[in-house]
């Protein structure tokens, strides 16, 4: 929840404030819950209300960077370093088999301090779908209704940001 | 289908987004591909851990804070309860 709160305002201490008001919101309207949706789904979606107000009273930018985000998305750009691939678009040597590794390094502390610190350097928009999306493991319908964004656009979000953490990984494990 | 195509088809294939017509030919490129194999596996991995993550723990501080929170909710909400007696 931090992480996701985190994507809207930059200090900690605020992202904090926004997860105790989060809380306290969930336990005072927990009562009028009507398990529509997942509690999951529920809690997650009254963060990014608490979120975004406050967003919107620490700075004025933001609505414009939300458009310009949503232009990026619809600017193709391949996820894997060119040159990985020969002329005919195939690639020259693949991506190593991780099958090998012994589970206690891929489900260890320290890969899950290199993925944190991957998510951390996604840009925001990015870091939104994919903690959404395959840390709390929403789906595409409820993460592109909170974020009010079309399936489209959390798509490509979520394609770019995988292939980022993917690369960090290959890179770490290597 | 080509290798740099079909790496950018992988989150539309894992959300099943995919035509039933491109289904077939990413799924056709795989079987001969090991390369791309190892790529998808390589994204399943990572999607894995990532699902792990919500496992970690929350900062201290701000889990007495949550609890204390929670606490004085609690309370207020007995104190509402005992003053009216309609159970």
């Amino acid at each position: 929840m931090l992480r996701v709160a985190m994507t809207y305002v930059r200090d900690p201490n605020i992202a904090e404030d926004i997860v105790q008001e989060t809380w306290l919101t969930c336990l005072r309207r927990l009562k009028d819950f009507e398990a529509r949706s997942s509690l999951k789904t529920w809690i997650f979606g009254i963060l990014i209300n608490v979120a975004r107000a406050r967003q919107r009273k620490e700075s004025r930018v933001i609505p414009f960077a939300a458009v310009l985000s949503r232009l990026d998305d619809a600017i193709p750009r391949p996820t894997v370093d060119q040159p990985r691939f020969g002329n005919d678009g195939m690639w020259r040597a693949g991506p190593d088999s991780w099958e090998g590794l012994p589970e206690s390094t891929l489900i260890g502390q320290e890969t899950f301090g290199q993925v944190r610190a991957a998510i951390d350097d996604l840009p925001s928009s990015q870091r939104q779908v994919i903690v959404l999306r395959d840390v709390v493991g929403l789906d595409a319908g409820e993460v592109s209704s909170m974020l009010r964004i079309s399936e489209g656009n959390q798509r490509v979000r979520l394609h770019r940001a995988r292939a980022a953490v993917r690369k960090k990984l290959e890179e770490y494990l290597r | 289908m080509t290798c740099r195509e079909v790496v950018e088809l992988m989150t539309s294939y894992l959300d099943g987004a995919l035509s039933a017509a491109d289904r077939m030919r990413f799924e056709e490129h795989l079987t001969g591909c090991d390369g791309c194999t190892a790529y998808l596996a390589q994204l399943r991995k990572t999607r894995e851990i990532l699902g792990r993550l919500a496992d970690e723990p929350v900062p201290t501080a701000l889990e007495d804070e949550l609890v204390q929170a929670f606490r004085n909710w609690r309370s207020t909400r007995n104190e509402g309860d005992s003053a009216g007696t309609h159970r």
